[in-house]
């Protein structure tokens, strides 16, 4: 099987490179972690990729809208290589700050085809705070990223992931299927005994994805639940698998996203 | 062309902003129908009127918001608008950005003289009075860093908006240095050392903070050379000799102890235990570097450093702590050749949020200290701000209580960073700048801000505290260099040496590493600015913040400075290191300090300081013992001390890095853990356990059982959640009072003597460590009456460890019903009786059990003793408990941990902590109850665990 290479960007403060690359590693992807300003100047590529990843992070603060100044500096200097990307076999993934950056972008048009307009927003949560927590999510999508997955548990941390559109909009993306997760109570929220709309999104969105489904926008943070260990309830389900005399299990819900992405290219 | 445009953006759907707002202010009594609030970006440069559009629909999001450049996007109606701006030359890190976005966008750079400002502006609809808007204003605005305006809607509709406010820095050149006269009585020689170098129209400079026999030494030196200093050699030896840098406290002989309290019992205690360990001791780097180190596996090393940031927080708690946590970072990427920030800590001791004291700093009363409801506001919310926006993990931490910490809070920040040992064929931890290596300035760049940051904090709080002490932070740009730096730019092996910028900036980091190399060469002017206009002395000793010094070989400048560019960091040469033996600056061709390293770096004079014994404020409290206390239980699990701060918790970042493994809420109850485990490297299971330890109030009774309890306990903590007791490392912060008092020295000595006895007894050595010593304050209280307060004498014991699977550790929750409750070491009738030999011998057992699964839950007896202890292990697992407890319930007797282990684990369990004292006191029960009884079968509690977590929640429930 041939790995697929997957591009992950950095800089300006974005800073979930490192564990995003370890997570397509770990899935069988060939992964590069590439500064911004590497591919303004040329030096990089797009098109020596398969997979493009935006990362978690805070680019540039957060300031002026989280998503906002990272995704203008794409459109002044990498737009045009960015749209002739799209169409190609590719698939593209932006994750929690990276989410919000391809909002910002206007990668899922959903009236048209044209690319660039945004008719979705991420706002502020309604606590009007950075909020960290687990959550359950399901997928409604035949996305090739959520080949496979029902439901899962994934965390957020993010202060502005409430999900916004016109009433319009939303139904044509649920009528075009581009409403890839939503926010529902399940083992997490049961075990934890927290609600299952962690921030006030609209229609409990957490996750969205072009008319194709191969450019994902998600909110929750996949990398991050890659291991057995980063389940918040580990130590229970390990007391549980113990006294069962079972093995414990390695790996956490989230792979399976970036496995699907190898999956894709096999 | 218009040379000053007003751009304003107001958000046109669900602004959760402007309705956290209006639900605050209404819950605080005012009358309100409605808040809508403007971001205002004021742009200081001329713009064609196209682009100027262009620029406006940059900053705005087409579908949620609406921006305009030639209006004001005020509502239709309303009472009365507050516009709040920052002052000239504080930090705006969203100007910075915006200044950027239109750089980048436009192709237009912005000259000296132009720029951004933001602004907000809030819209109060309802029937407020002109009294109380001014009082929402004074609750939004802290006027040490903000300007404040208010307007009544006619005025406002009357002058078509807010009006346009630059906050420019307007400064006329200084000439290049001023010659300051010690040829002059000794009560003025004293001035200059306390009051500042008085400036040409008689005002002084603010502190130099340096006594009578300094300012005589420094005398000495000058009428040798026949000559006076200038203000920049007075300004730097006051910096390079404060106690802020030299920790001269704790370094100058004591009574009979020639060597000083450091090198007695803390240096002392790590090299008699790094000899004891011989071949398994695990030090790489102590005391010597910005961070200490030890051993994580055969390939990197772990560094830990705390830090305190009391002072400036006192001032603005946000810029205060945000600077703190982003500051301490530093201390990782200028440990060695340069570590990656992995874990960040934290711990706040404030006094109760709800204390209304009013305190001012001046007589006149024009100075009110914030409240105390803000201070902790502002500080959580620093460590939020500088944590999250790091991409640093934040998962351990802790809030502390007591009334005397209303004039100066205590805000801990602490940062574990990663390094590989070898990095470009180098030995990581070992650096050297070299003569003739250039000296390269990173990251931001220089302004008025943090002036008198390091003299300042060597004082108590008065109401002469320079302002311009507060900074605020700016950690992306921090994160930019540190990307550079830790992730390319070391293992490239382009530079010999890296320190970080923090307190005395430039003039203490570079004199540090002319040390390496023998001595230096500044030429100032280089030095990039905020603003024109700086004075050569104020350019030498800012603290503007995210700065590191760099030593570049000649030869590697050209790589390193197209590495930096290509991040967007600024990188600039401002001198050489040499070996001449001096400290030489010189300022647009004219030398403004020449003088020798030796002189500044060990000049100053030695202080013999004395003791005096001080007795017992009080006496340790009779604890009740068993009858009906189910009340007083309920009641304890809501003292702030020991209540659920989850509120924190759930808005720092701990996921980050993908390497959590124990999370600082545990269990189906969410109960707040007092240690966490990290794994920091995605392919190892090894992990890294902290925990901290405190008791401030025990220094009343007795200052060296109050260390004791802290190395102690945080030392409990973290085996307790599986940490290898002969791996663990120890950091010192001293938060201390009124060090100049012999019977505060004496509590420093009892617990420094403290920190040896019980460090060496567990053989866990200190590795960094850092003190504070004047935390007090005096001002005046709301009828302008003298007040005093000084903190409770404070020492953290942080404890870091290592784990070699992090899948063995063990969290707090109760698993299931039936398993075994034990409580394990001896409860004496007292708070925090303590037996070193039998504790470290029970660790090791617990340790061992832990290691062969034999473990279900596992939480530390301390605040609130052993009733809150089991009561955490049952609110975690949300299961009751039905244990007997023989003796007072609430002792805090150390050395102990309540553990609950399987049935079928129990004989194994019991075999390996044979020799050790340990009971079995009861189970864990499916019947939600907390059930607690004494041998007679007395019920001492008798509580729903509903009941039991609705008061373990509450103090914090509405922040």
């Amino acid at each position: 099987m041939k790995k697929p290479k997957a591009m992950i960007f950095s800089g300006y403060g974005l800073n979930c490179e490192g564990e995003t690359k370890y997570a397509f590693e770990l899935a069988g992807a060939g992964a590069d972690i590439v500064h911004i300003n590497d591919l303004v100047d040329g030096r990089k590529k797009l098109s020596s990729y398969q997979i493009l990843a935006f990362p978690g992070g805070f680019a540039y603060g957060d300031d002026t809208g989280a998503g906002n100044a990272y995704a203008g500096k794409l459109k002044n200097h990498l737009w045009e290589e960015i749209v002739s990307f799209v169409p190609g076999n590719h698939l593209i993934i932006g994750i929690c700050n990276g989410c919000q950056i391809l909002v910002n972008l206007g990668l899922f048009p959903v009236s048209s085809k044209q690319y660039e307009e945004r008719e979705a927003a991420l706002l502020q949560n309604d606590s009007g705070r950075y909020t960290v927590r687990w959550t359950d999510v399901k997928s409604e999508s035949s996305s090739p990223w959520l080949a496979g997955i029902d439901t899962m548990m994934l965390p957020i941390a993010h202060g502005e992931g409430k999900f916004y559109a016109t009433d319009r909009v939303l139904a044509t993306m649920r009528e075009k299927k581009m409403i890839a997760l939503r926010y529902i109570h399940g083992e997490i929220c049961a075990y934890q005994g927290l609600p299952a709309n962690p921030t006030g999104t609209l229609d409990d969105i957490a996750a969205i994805t072009d008319q194709t489904g191969k450019i994902l926008g998600i909110m929750p943070h996949p990398e991050r639940a890659i291991f057995f260990t980063q389940l918040p309830h580990w130590p229970y389900l390990k007391e549980q698998y113990v006294r069962r005399n079972m093995p414990l299990p390695k790996e956490g819900p989230g792979l399976k996203i970036f496995q699907n992405a190898v999956a894709y290219f096999a | 062309m218009e040379t000053v445009t007003r751009i304003e953006v107001v958000t046109t759907v669900c602004d959760s902003r402007a309705f956290v707002l209006y639900k605050r202010l209404v819950s605080d009594g005012f009358r309100l129908a409605r808040v809508r609030i403007t971001d205002v970006y004021t742009i200081d440069k001329k713009f064609a009127a196209g682009e100027l559009a262009k620029i406006t629909s940059l900053l705005a999001h087409p579908l949620t918001q609406r921006a305009s450049h030639t209006m004001p996007l005020s509502p239709a109606t309303f009472s009365w608008a507050i516009e709040i701006g920052y002052l000239p030359g504080v930090t705006d890190n969203v100007a910075a950005t915006v200044r950027e976005m239109i750089e980048d966008f436009t192709g237009k750079p912005f000259g000296h003289h132009e720029g951004v400002y933001t602004s907000r502006v809030m819209f109060f609809s309802g029937s407020l009075t002109e009294s109380e808007v001014t009082r929402i204003a004074e609750r939004l605005y802290n006027p040490l860093i903000e300007r404040a305006s208010v307007k009544s809607f006619a005025a406002f509709q009357k002058d078509n908006g807010m009006g346009k406010n630059i906050p420019r820095v307007v400064l006329s050149a200084p000439p290049a240095a001023d010659e300051v006269s010690l040829s002059v009585s000794d009560k003025e020689l004293a001035s200059i050392g306390t009051l500042g170098v008085a400036n040409r129209n008689g005002t002084r400079r603010g502190p130099l903070a340096l006594d009578i026999s300094s300012m005589k030494t420094i005398r000495a030196y000058f009428r040798k050379r026949k000559r006076n200093p200038t203000d920049v050699e007075l300004e730097s030896l006051a910096q390079t000799w404060s106690e802020h840098c030299k920790h001269t406290i704790f370094n100058s002989p004591i009574d009979d102890i020639k060597e000083g309290l450091f090198r007695r019992y803390i240096k002392g205690a790590t090299e008699r235990i790094r000899k004891k360990k011989g071949k398994r001791d695990f030090c790489v780097s102590v005391f010597s570097d910005n961070s200490g180190a030890i051993v994580f596996d055969k390939q990197f090393l772990v560094t830990h450093k705390v830090e305190t940031h009391n002072s400036p927080s006192a001032l603005d708690p946000f810029g205060g702590a945000l600077t703190g946590i982003v500051g301490v970072n530093r201390d990782a990427i200028g440990f060695g050749l340069g570590a990656k920030p992995v874990i960040n800590t934290y711990g706040f001791c404030l006094a109760d949020p709800r204390d209304k004291t009013i305190l001012f700093r001046d007589l006149n009363k024009t100075q009110p200290m914030l409240s105390e409801a803000r201070i902790m506001e502002g500080v959580v919310a620093g460590v939020n701000s500088g944590g999250n926006c790091s991409g640093i993990p934040t998962p351990q931490g802790f809030l502390y209580f007591d009334r005397r910490f209303r004039g100066k809070p205590l805000v801990f920040v602490g940062t574990v960073g990663l390094i590989p040992k070898i990095v470009s064929g180098r030995r990581s931890y070992e650096k050297k700048a070299r003569p003739g290596d250039y000296i390269v300035m990173v990251g931001g760049r220089v302004g008025l801000d943090g002036i008198h940051g390091a003299t300042f904090s060597s004082q108590a709080l008065t109401s002469g505290s320079p302002a311009t002490a507060v900074q605020i932070g700016d950690p992306i740009t921090q994160k930019k260099f540190s990307d550079a730096i830790v992730g390319e730019a070391r293992d490239m092996g382009l530079f010999h040496s890296i320190t970080d910028n923090g307190a005395g900036g430039l003039s203490c980091s570079v004199a540090e590493m002319a040390k390496e190399s023998g001595g230096c060469l500044v030429e100032l002017e280089k030095v990039p600015l905020k603003y024109p206009g700086l004075a050569a002395w104020q350019i030498w000793i800012s603290e503007s913040q995210e700065r590191m010094t760099l030593a570049v070989p000649k030869h590697k400048w050209q790589a390193l400075s197209r590495l930096l560019k290509r991040h967007g960091v600024v990188a600039t040469v401002i001198g050489t290191f040499t070996r001449s033996g001096r400290c030489v600056v010189t300022y647009r061709g004219t030398t403004v300090m020449d003088v020798d390293i030796k002189f500044l770096h060990d000049g100053l004079p030695a202080r013999q300081m004395r003791t005096k014994p001080m007795p017992a404020v009080r006496r340790s409290p009779k604890l009740p013992h068993a009858s009906d206390l189910t009340h007083l239980f309920l009641s304890m699990l809501s003292r702030p001390n020991i209540s659920s701060f989850s509120f924190i918790s759930r808005q720092y970042d701990h996921e980050v890095q993908g390497s959590s493994v124990l999370k600082p809420l545990q269990g189906r109850g969410k109960v707040n853990a007092d240690a966490t485990v990290t794994r920091p490297v995605l392919s190892s299971l090894r992990g890294i356990v902290l925990s901290q330890g405190l008791y401030p109030s025990y220094s009343d009774i007795d200052p060296y059982r109050m260390a004791a309890c802290s190395l102690d306990t945080a030392v409990r903590n973290i085996v307790a959640a599986g940490a290898d007791p002969d791996r663990i490392a120890l950091l010192d912060n001293f938060c201390w009072c009124s060090s100049q008092d012999p019977g505060r020295l004496w509590q420093l000595k009892q617990a420094a003597k403290a920190c040896y006895d019980y460090a060496v007894a567990y053989g866990t050595p200190f590795i960094s460590g850092k003190d504070s010593m004047f935390n007090d304050f005096t001002g005046f209280d709301a009828q302008g009456k003298p007040v005093a307060i000084s903190i409770p004498p404070t020492l953290l014991i942080s404890a870091i460890g290592v784990v070699a699977d992090s899948t063995k550790v063990v969290s707090l929750d109760a698993k299931f019903p039936g398993d075994l409750v034990y409580l394990l070491g001896e409860t004496y009738d007292e708070v925090g009786g303590i037996n070193a030999k039998t504790n470290r011998k029970l660790y090791f057992a617990l340790s061992s059990a832990i290691q062969r699964g034999l473990v279900a839950s596992s939480q530390s007896v301390h605040r609130g003793g052993v009733a809150v202890a089991i009561a955490k292990t049952a609110l975690a697992g949300l299961y009751g408990v039905d244990v007997t407890i023989d003796r007072a319930p609430f002792s805090e007797s150390q050395g102990r941990i309540v553990v609950t282990v399987a049935p079928q684990n129990a004989r194994a369990f019991e075999n390996v902590m044979t020799g050790n004292a340990y009971a079995c006191i009861g189970s864990v029960t499916e019947r939600k109850r907390i059930l607690m009884k004494d041998h007679g079968g007395r019920v001492i509690v008798d509580s729903s665990l509903h009941y039991a977590q609705r008061s373990y929640l509450s103090t914090f429930k509405e922040y």
